[in-house]
């Protein structure tokens, strides 16, 4: 099962949407409670990270009995130093971001920490992907 | 204790799922950083006090699966945060007094931090 969703640059009252949308997908499919819950927090953060760094993009969820395998595709800026934005407490954030409680440096440590595996490849200018696997069993 | 009892205690008031006041709570957490309440591991009976008033609030609460959230600093809810937390049956209250004084009785209650 594919689910896709668009992600609007800016709009932060949007935000959560689609993770809040998959959340109800994974409940109906009875996966356990834990792992949902590590799947969506992993989801929301780099949801949270496309409204609030990107030009906009779109987020594709796919299901089998096995494993959860989430894309979060933007148009740009890209990321200049992924090692960098890795480590907990480097931010970029505008203001509005930390208004909104984010933005302190925590969104790519804790989407590393609820996922089993978590791939980031992104290009200057072209923009950036993010590959969240986690298993279900 | 209850979120009744710690309603009490904190002078505070439920502004919506009422039902859950009768829930027990063994623990809080504080923060206005959204990205602390994500590392929540065990949100059950987990009573969140936040001064930040937006949607966000309730989406993370959403995700980390936490039931209950006391609202600091005489922060007003909005009607759409309302609507937002009722579909979700999450539990909201408003309280006057500020995020240290509110986690000190809590703490003198026995009410457990996190970490």
């Amino acid at each position: 099962m594919q689910f896709e969703y668009n992600i609007e640059a800016g709009n932060f009252t949007k935000a959560g949407d689609a993770s809040s949308n998959f959340k109800k997908v994974l409940k109906q499919l009875n996966v356990d409670p834990q792992i949902i819950k590590r799947i969506v927090v992993s989801l929301y953060e780099g949801e949270v990270n496309i409204v609030a760094h990107s030009y906009g993009g779109k987020v594709i969820c796919e299901v089998n009995p096995k494993k959860v395998w989430i894309r979060l595709i933007d148009t740009g800026p890209g990321i200049p130093d992924i090692e960098k934005a890795m480590q907990a407490g480097y931010s970029t954030a505008s203001p509005k971001v930390r208004e909104m409680g984010f933005g302190a440096g925590m969104g790519l440590p804790n989407m590393k920490n609820n996922a089993d595996i978590l791939n980031i490849k992104s290009e200057v200018g072209k923009g950036t992907e993010v590959e969240i696997i986690v298993n279900l069993n | 204790m209850t979120l009744n009892d710690i309603a009490h205690m904190l002078n505070a008031k439920a502004i919506c799922c009422e039902e859950k006041l009768e829930h027990d709570i063994n623990a809080a957490f504080a923060s206005d950083l959204m990205s602390d309440v994500l590392t929540i591991h065990d949100s059950t009976h987990v009573l969140l006090i936040t001064g930040l008033v937006n949607v966000q609030t309730i989406r993370t609460a959403e995700m980390s699966d936490i039931q209950h959230i006391v609202f600091v600093r005489n922060k007003k809810v909005s009607s759409e945060i309302i609507a937002m937390a009722k579909e979700l049956g999450i539990c909201l209250l408003e309280c006057e007094y500020s995020m240290y004084r509110t986690c000190g009785i809590l703490f003198c209650n026995q009410v457990a931090p996190l970490y």
